[in-house]
């Protein structure tokens, strides 16, 4: 039904375009000046056909259900039921009227879902009529300022431009969508759980708020030793380390080398063949991790003698540091390939060499944006899930050993959320609180870099 | 002093060399990471293309069938399969116990029932006579013919018996084991058996989320991006929006995740596991990349043109659509793709959505409940079996495959339909 209404106030909006156009012409052909091109009629009047024909119909679509469900359980309302059971209720009544309902039917539940059919079948018919008017309303009004040969130009450029900026909220609103999602959960969470509990305690295991039986009252007590923090953001920088320790050494040597030493032939094919591995999907690095590189630390570590775990924080952040390689080459080598060649000319001319040149003089010039590019591999190594989720521990060691196995933030609230969850839960607002921690870490690392990057930019060019 | 001189300067062009040397092994080092990658996934994962068949004959009677005479399609369809599919199984060893009955059994995919069903409703003839019939060999048989598996083991620690290995190597003698293109590994939906896994159900998943993501982004981030290039005044509210979209495209992927919980699941209550609320998260992460190439792209159309069509007299809003934006869609499209490229590729956000759950049909639409390839990669990566690791593999071939078609697409159109404005 909402399928053939929105189809239907498609095909008329078209219709009228057709016919603002046509109503234009005969304008024309009254010898009259028109006051746009006849096309501006033609969207005038699809427009104001449209648009509050629309309008009517998502707001309707958004508050219908919610005021049919107001209405059938105020036949409930003062029977003492919990919220709840009202839900329960208000599902077992849609079941019925679609007949799907197995259960018990009480003689309750059958007349509610009597009245949903009817509300239902009462709400769709407004709604039609209501729509249907709205169109004709606005299309008379469109049409007595087209006849009228009023402007039209200015309105539908005025109406384009507000699209056009709502469409560049959308950023905004997304921000607004992540900060929303997650602070709430985190409000909640830090009710139970002490801020000072989560910042500074050494002790993770989650799995130990699952032991709880719902129905017992929350006893914060319970939790003091649960949910700290320590070890998961431990393990996050230090996988991060261990990644950072690959990929600077070789993104930047090979970001120099780019830029500076390669010819352009070479250029051409190493710069996009480095490039894939910043397109490979990192649940590809997972897997290879775990399987290839994994196994194959331990057998090396048994080999020399050394206790390696199978899940060493190891192979995950070397395998991560492989993944951020491309960035920090590409981003280096476009830095330095920036830097002036009016330096390179003047180091030259004093007779150094060209690795001296680089080292001492180039260096140093592109310093804050290499130092950029490097912060925005960090903010990827602690935002990067799939290859420790895969390759990483679960349980969460306050380990400093490279060879033994760790977990990050990342890692944990996929542990956590995966499967069903329970709102409401402490465990997984946990999830949340650490999600929230996550972001504010990476927000305010890419706040940083993109500024150094800019300041960078706007120095050389 | 002399002598000093060319010392020093010995020892600095060793160390040139040196720095030289450095910057090519870092760049042998990453393209050597990536040669082992490919090389690696590749050699785990063709032989998923192969399916091993055991050639088995059944004898189609009627009366273990539970079948009159002359029987109808319908009694056909309706018939018990079972014994006949277990007898010719046993008839493979006419002396076998009970426990090696059992083991017989498990030599093939438990689909045999089905397998035997379809080959007599192709033929109805073929009731009462006997006929060789392809069954799907068991996941460690089917490793053990491709030579995955090492045989060498003692037999508490494989899966497969010594007995089975007998059976198995008498058939491979008589010529009954055939290896033949895996067509189910592409038609089938995901299946708790490896032999019977297919990527038909996550393949669709993709499809559909991807769908989902480019309805939305690819219209909100080309309407975000004309205005923020063409029409926005230079002010602290657009700067915010600028800070906002650089921000957003280096958020970690798994924040998204949470939003997509935390907001369309426990606020809009939309459908989980869905193509539709993993293709809306995933809008809202490829929307700053897609903003940003629009952004760019409409940069690089040179104002002379712009000029030119105000100078005709078109409003700028006529300017904007009838001549900037078509000459920036190339650089537009290309950027897409791009961003929908890595929206194919993401796994994290998607896990906490719910696109996990196991779903052995085919979904139909994005409302229906589904995973997608790399989600499959992940669940077949975390299950034990041994016939799963060569899927895995295989299931990342396809979804490079992929990846490396949309990237060369987005390069086609970059290169065929830009303008070089020089």
């Amino acid at each position: 039904m909402n399928l053939i209404l929105f189809t239907f106030i498609v095909l008329l909006g078209f219709t009228s375009y057709y016919f603002g156009r046509k109503k234009a012409y005969t304008i024309q052909s009254t010898k009259k000046r028109l006051t746009a091109l006849p096309q501006f009629y033609g969207y005038y009047l699809a427009i104001w056909c449209a648009i509050p024909a629309f309008i009517i119909f998502s707001l309707w679509a958004i508050f219908e259900p919610s005021i049919v469900k107001l209405l059938i359980l105020s036949d409930y309302s003062n029977q003492g039921y919990l919220d709840d059971e009202l839900n329960l209720i208000y599902e077992k009544t849609k079941a019925l009227s679609r007949g799907q309902f197995t259960g018990e039917i009480t003689p309750f539940i059958e007349a509610s879902a009597e009245k949903y059919l009817s509300l239902r079948s009462i709400a769709q018919s407004s709604k039609v009529v209501i729509v249907l008017s709205a169109i004709i309303a606005s299309v008379a009004y469109a049409y007595k300022r087209i006849s009228s040969n009023s402007r039209t130009r200015e309105p539908v450029e005025k109406f384009l431009n507000a699209v056009l900026f709502t469409a560049s909220l959308a950023a905004i609103l997304t921000t607004v969508g992540i900060v929303f999602s997650l602070i709430f959960q985190t409000i909640d969470f830090f009710k139970v759980i002490p801020l000072f509990d989560f910042v500074f305690g050494t002790h993770w295991y989650p799995a130990k708020a699952f032991v709880r039986d719902s129905s017992e009252a929350l006893d914060p007590t319970m939790y003091s030793d649960t949910f700290g923090a320590v070890p998961i953001f431990a393990g996050t920088f230090f996988i991060a380390f261990i990644a950072m320790c690959v990929a600077i050494p070789i993104g930047l040597m090979s970001g120099i080398y780019l830029a500076e030493y390669a010819s352009i032939k070479v250029r051409q094919y190493a710069k996009p063949l480095i490039e894939i591995l910043a397109g490979i999907p990192t649940v590809v690095y997972g897997f290879f991790a775990a399987l290839t590189v994994g196994p194959f630390l331990k057998e090396l570590g048994t080999s020399m003698g050394l206790e390696v775990s199978a899940e060493s924080a190891l192979a995950a952040g070397g395998v991560m540091g492989i993944m951020i390689i491309p960035f920090i080459s590409s981003l280096s080598d476009d830095v330095i390939t920036s830097v002036p060649q009016s330096l390179r000319d003047g180091s030259y001319a004093m007779g150094a060499t060209k690795s001296e040149t680089i080292k001492r003089v180039i260096f140093p010039a592109a310093l804050p944006g290499i130092v950029g590019s490097i912060l925005l591999g960090v903010s990827r190594a602690i935002g990067e899930t799939m290859i420790v989720v895969m390759a990483s521990g679960l349980a969460a060691n306050l380990t400093l050993n490279p060879l033994e196995s760790t977990s990050t933030i990342t890692a944990q609230i996929v542990v956590i959320l995966i499967g069903d969850q329970a709102f409401g839960d402490p465990k997984t607002q946990a999830a949340f609180a650490l999600g929230m921690s996550l972001f504010l870490v990476t927000l305010c690392l890419n706040i940083v870099a993109l500024r150094v990057v800019k300041r960078y930019r706007e120095k050389y060019e | 002093m002399n002598k000093n001189k060319e010392q020093l300067l010995n020892k600095r062009y060793k160390a040139e060399q040196r720095f030289r040397l450095y910057g090519q092994s870092a760049i042998f080092m990453a393209l050597l990471f990536l040669t082992i990658f490919i090389f690696k996934i590749f050699s785990t994962g063709y032989s998923a293309f192969q399916k091993t068949w055991l050639i088995v004959p059944v004898n189609f009677d009627a009366e273990l069938m539970m079948l009159d005479e002359n029987p109808t399609k319908q009694d056909i369809e309706d018939a018990d399969y079972y014994e006949i599919a277990l007898q010719s199984m046993w008839n493979l060893d006419p002396n076998a116990n009970e426990d090696q009955q059992n083991q017989l059994k498990r030599m093939v995919s438990y689909f045999f029932e089905r397998e035997i069903k379809q080959e007599l409703l192709k033929d109805p003839n073929l009731l009462g006579k006997t006929k060789e019939v392809y069954l799907t060999a068991s996941d460690d048989l089917d490793q053990v013919f491709k030579g995955n598996y090492p045989r060498d083991l003692p037999e508490d620690q494989r899966r497969v018996s010594d007995y089975q290995l007998k059976i198995f190597d008498q058939l491979v003698a008589n010529g009954k084991v055939e290896s033949k293109f895996n067509i189910s590994f592409f038609t089938n939906a995901d299946s708790r058996e490896a032999e019977l896994a297919g990527i038909a159900s996550s393949f669709m998943g993709s499809i559909f989320s991807i769908l989902v993501c480019l309805m939305i982004a690819f219209p909100v981030a080309v309407l975000a991006a004309i205005y923020l290039e063409e029409f926005a005044p230079k002010n602290r509210f657009t700067d915010f929006i600028e800070v906002n979209i650089n921000n957003l495209a280096a958020v970690p992927s798994i924040v998204f995740g949470l939003l997509g919980l935390g907001v369309l699941l426990a606020i809009f209550q939309l459908p989980r596991s869905t193509p539709l609320v993993g293709g809306i998260t995933l809008s809202l992460m490829t929307l700053p990349t897609i903003i940003i190439a629009a952004r760019a792209s409409l940069k690089a159309v040179p104002p002379s043109i712009r000029e030119a069509a105000l100078a005709m007299g078109a409003s700028r809003m006529q300017t904007t659509m009838h001549h900037t934006v078509p000459l920036s869609m190339p650089g537009t499209l290309s950027g897409t793709i791009i961003g929908l490229a890595q929206a194919l590729g993401e796994t994290a956000p998607l896990i906490l959505i719910g696109m996990v759950a196991f779903v052995n049909t085919i979904p139909g639409s994005p409302m229906d409940p589904a995973a997608s390839l790399p989600v499959q990669i992940y669940i077949w990566a975390e299950s034990a079996e041994r016939g799963f690791v060569e899927k895995v593999s295989a299931c990342i071939m396809v979804l490079l495959g992929f990846l490396i078609i949309m990237n060369l697409f987005a390069q086609i159109i970059r290169h065929k339909f830009e303008k070089k404005w020089s």
